[in-house]
């Protein structure tokens, strides 16, 4: 269970965690509740597929992935926002149309029920061999995964700094723990949910595309729940985005521990259920002990 | 030319569905002036003054602020022309520290994207030090005490360069000491030429402070007078329309048996912070125990314990000698233990339920109102139709919801509901809070009737002058603990503002158990 691999796999399994829960950090930060994290994970994932299927670029997909997402996100903003609406029930049907809508599309454009044909995945950052030892070394680092695993980690940071340096940041944590105060400052109050909204999309996004370029394709429902267990690691991570890192660190390695120990005798009903299981626990133990922006829901 | 005037508004009118909250108001604030906006609520003072800051257009009228006309404005026109607002509730944000919470919406930059956290420290110790704040820049709002929270506020619009001051209902949640503080500070920035406008209803404050007055009414100016040439009493009858009772008056209290008997009372916050320490009280028949105290200081908690909302830690409470620590509040009440809620909307009424509904909430499971587990509406609609004539409810429907109703019906809903059946105990919490001058009235004389008729009364208040005027003894809280007892008569708000800032050290010294009329006692310190 502590085999170098084990960890290997949970990094990848960590990277559209992160990516969707600093999504979910974004919007709740700036007080909506954005439970469409799920659908719009699937919806980047398919997106992110249909555009390298076409295109045969990968980073093509990724972008079509961020668009996607910012799109369906606008939907729960505008529903959210403008129309005031409960922000769980807008989130809840973005999701069943997310499902419906990609397995829908699916079977029209590939005639299949279940998942489209495989297409190129993305190619590692490397140095060509030629350039000897320092390529070598290079490639040994940041050549080992994936590019999206790097932005990931990269927006983690720079999320934090956004969040805690920036004016914007400042405005948007404000925005999600007092918007009356907010506005009374002469700052929109809707601009600023809108603009936590939509970043939230579009981080989401970006995570559905990691997951199917991944593994090459979309399968029909594949986000599995993930949009849950990522809203899950930011509570946990205390609504911010490195102890969300950390969060999803954790619930990676869950599920690379789930994969790793199927076909090992334990019934694998039983070892599918590990990440959903920690997730429970990890939010038993921090419930009540943690506070969620106040105005968090509210409409404004 | 210059403008003599701050701001001028004219023929401001705004209508909501039900009500006219302005009807072509006029109101003119003289540069460098102090001027109050006093009357009832729902007069219109907060419709006027959110007008004027932007927060809600007018149906019509005109605002001109220094000599220049704003039209259709927003917050940020209006803090940009000068206008600086000090909102009732605080618009603070908790969990960001004070220099943050200045700075928000204007923060000072470097590299053009990131917050220059250094220079927003600076200016706002430089404004701290300037008008003697006392602020730290660095610690959060919510470690704050309520007066420091309000310095913020002031530092926020000062830091926005504000040369006009709006203060609603400033002094509402502030000790007396911390009152005197407020009119040092307002006086100081009058001095460097700022023009304020206060809105309260205190008509004390009005004349301490103020140069001149606007009195309100219906969402009418009723007067505009100079200070110095009037009095509390023009006030009030500007404000109500009528003559008003400004002093309740009140027979010697004839105390029976110990009603109420706390000893020893504990109780933990959410966190697990203690919230009420080793609290002894007592409460016979046919009086008034007043507890004054800084929000925040175990009061509520005191009320939630003893009305059952909220488990003891450790003591007991007694009623009529039987023990009831930890019973539930229903079984609390039908012993006989009436009770006002400090937050009538949250706990008191249920909003979206009809006037009749809510006044047999509490009983409803019982005779007459139910049998054999169904309602009898029947039986409902006439109490409600009796206590509605009996408390002169407005409107006299027993079929609209409560939340319809103005804040003084609300509250008569609740006090015709729990005064109803004869309690031993009456748990008032914050009475009168938000409530008009003629509401005010009606709940001090209910509450001082029934104590005639033999109720124990427990009053919580954070008006000091409510506390003197009802209570027969007052205990002050802080910190969770009842840090003096006075009997009413011998005790002054100074003394009592002292005490609920847990200064008082008075009584230690001087104690002398023979004389408690002259001594205040003094105990758990």
């Amino acid at each position: 269970m502590f085999e170098l691999a084990i960890f290997d796999a949970a990094l990848r399994m960590a990277t559209p965690l992160i990516l969707t829960a600093l999504g979910g950090l974004f919007s709740e930060r700036s007080g909506v509740i954005n439970i469409a994290l799920e659908g719009i994970l699937l919806t980047g994932a398919f997106a992110s597929i249909v555009a390298t299927f076409y295109t045969g670029d990968p980073w093509v997909g990724a972008f079509a992935g961020i668009l996607a997402g910012v799109l369906v996100s606008l939907i729960h903003a505008i529903v959210s926002i403008v129309f005031k609406a409960d922000q769980i029930v807008s989130g809840v049907a973005i999701n069943l149309l997310a499902m419906g809508a990609t397995q829908f599309l699916t079977w029209i454009i590939w005639g299949s029920s279940a998942n489209s044909p495989p297409v190129a995945g993305m190619a590692h950052w490397t140095l060509p061999e030629s350039w000897g030892a320092l390529a070598r070394g290079v490639n040994a680092v940041i050549g080992h995964y994936p590019p999206l695993v790097y932005v990931a980690l990269a927006a983690v940071f720079v999320s934090h700094l956004v969040l805690w340096r920036t004016p914007f940041g400042l405005r948007l944590r404000a925005t999600g723990e007092h918007p009356e105060a907010v506005e009374t400052l002469g700052v929109n109050v809707r601009k600023m949910r809108f603009a936590g909204v939509l970043l939230s999309g579009a981080l989401a996004g970006l995570g559905g595309a990691f997951l199917a370029l991944n593994t090459h394709q979309f399968v029909k429902n594949m986000s599995a729940g993930r949009g849950y267990i990522a809203l899950a690691a930011m509570i946990f991570g205390k609504w911010n985005p490195l102890g969300a890192l950390a969060a999803c660190l954790l619930f990676g390695y869950a599920e690379a521990v789930q994969m790793g120990l199927q076909g090992r005798g334990v019934p694998t009903q039983f070892v599918q259920m590990i990440p959903y299981v920690l997730t429970m626990v990890a939010l038993v133990g921090v419930i009540g002990r943690t506070r969620p922006p106040a105005a968090s829901g509210k409409p404004y | 030319m210059a403008a003599a005037n701050a701001i001028e508004m004219r023929g401001i009118t705004k209508g909501y569905p039900r009500v006219l909250a302005n009807d072509r108001v006029d109101l003119d604030v003289r540069k460098g002036e102090i001027h109050a906006i006093v009357g009832e609520n729902g007069a219109g003072k907060s419709t006027l003054m959110k007008i004027l800051y932007g927060l809600t257009p007018p149906d019509a009228g005109e605002i001109r602020l220094e000599g220049t006309r704003l039209n259709k404005h927003r917050p940020s026109d209006a803090i940009r022309a000068g206008l600086g607002m000090v909102h009732q509730h605080f618009m603070l944000v908790d969990t960001l520290t004070v220099a943050e919470n200045v700075v928000l919406g204007e923060e000072p930059r470097v590299a053009g994207i990131m917050i220059d956290a250094a220079a927003a420290r600076e200016r706002v110790e430089k404004l701290s030090s300037q008008y003697g704040f006392e602020l730290d820049p660095d610690e959060y709002i919510e470690n704050l005490s309520v007066g420091l929270e309000q310095r913020v506020e002031i530092v926020k619009v000062l830091y926005r360069g504000a040369r006009i001051l709006i203060l609603d209902e400033p002094t509402g949640v502030l000790t007396p000491q911390e009152v005197s503080e407020l009119f040092v500070i307002l006086r100081a920035l009058r001095e460097a030429g700022c023009t304020i406008v206060f809105i309260t209803h205190k008509l004390d404050e009005v004349i301490e402070l103020a140069d001149r007055v606007t009195v309100m009414r219906d969402g009418r100016v009723t007067g505009v007078v100079e200070a110095a040439e009037t009095t509390k009493e023009d006030l009030a009858r500007m404000m109500v329309g009528r003559d008003v009772l400004l002093r309740v008056e009140k027979a010697p209290a004839t105390a029976g048996d110990t009603v109420l008997a706390v000893r020893g009372l504990a109780a933990v916050g959410r966190k697990g912070t203690k919230v009420l320490e080793d609290v002894d009280l007592e409460i016979r028949a046919g009086e008034v125990l007043g507890v004054a105290g800084v929000q925040g200081n175990g009061q509520t908690e005191l009320v939630e314990v003893l009305t059952g909302l909220r488990k003891a830690h450790a003591g007991e409470v007694l009623l009529g000698g039987a023990d009831v620590t930890g019973l539930t509040p229903r079984a609390i009440r039908d012993l006989g233990v009436a009770h006002i809620p400090e937050d009538r909307q949250a706990r008191g009424l249920v909003l979206e339920f009809t006037v009749a509904e809510n006044l047999v909430l509490g009983r409803h499971h019982r005779e007459p109102f139910s049998r054999r587990g169904v309602l009898r509406l029947d039986a409902i609609r006439e109490h409600a139709s009796e206590l509605i004539r009996e408390n002169d409810l407005r409107p006299p429907d027993p079929d609209v919801a409560a939340g319809t109703l103005s804040g003084g019906n609300q509250q008569k809903v609740i006090v015709a509901r729990e005064f109803d059946g004869e309690p031993t105990l009456l748990v008032a919490s914050q009475p009168t809070r938000g409530v008009d001058i003629g509401a005010v009235e009606f709940v001090h004389q209910s509450l001082l009737e029934m104590r005639d008729r033999g109720a124990a009364v427990l009053l919580v208040s954070a008006e000091l002058s409510e506390i003197m005027t009802l209570s027969d003894r007052i205990a002050v809280m802080y910190g969770g603990r009842i840090v003096a007892t006075f009997e009413s008569g011998e005790v002054d708000e100074e003394t009592l503002g002292l005490a609920m800032t847990g200064a008082w050290t008075g009584g230690a010294t001087a104690r002398s158990d023979g004389d408690r009329r002259a001594t205040p006692e003094v105990t758990a310190a």
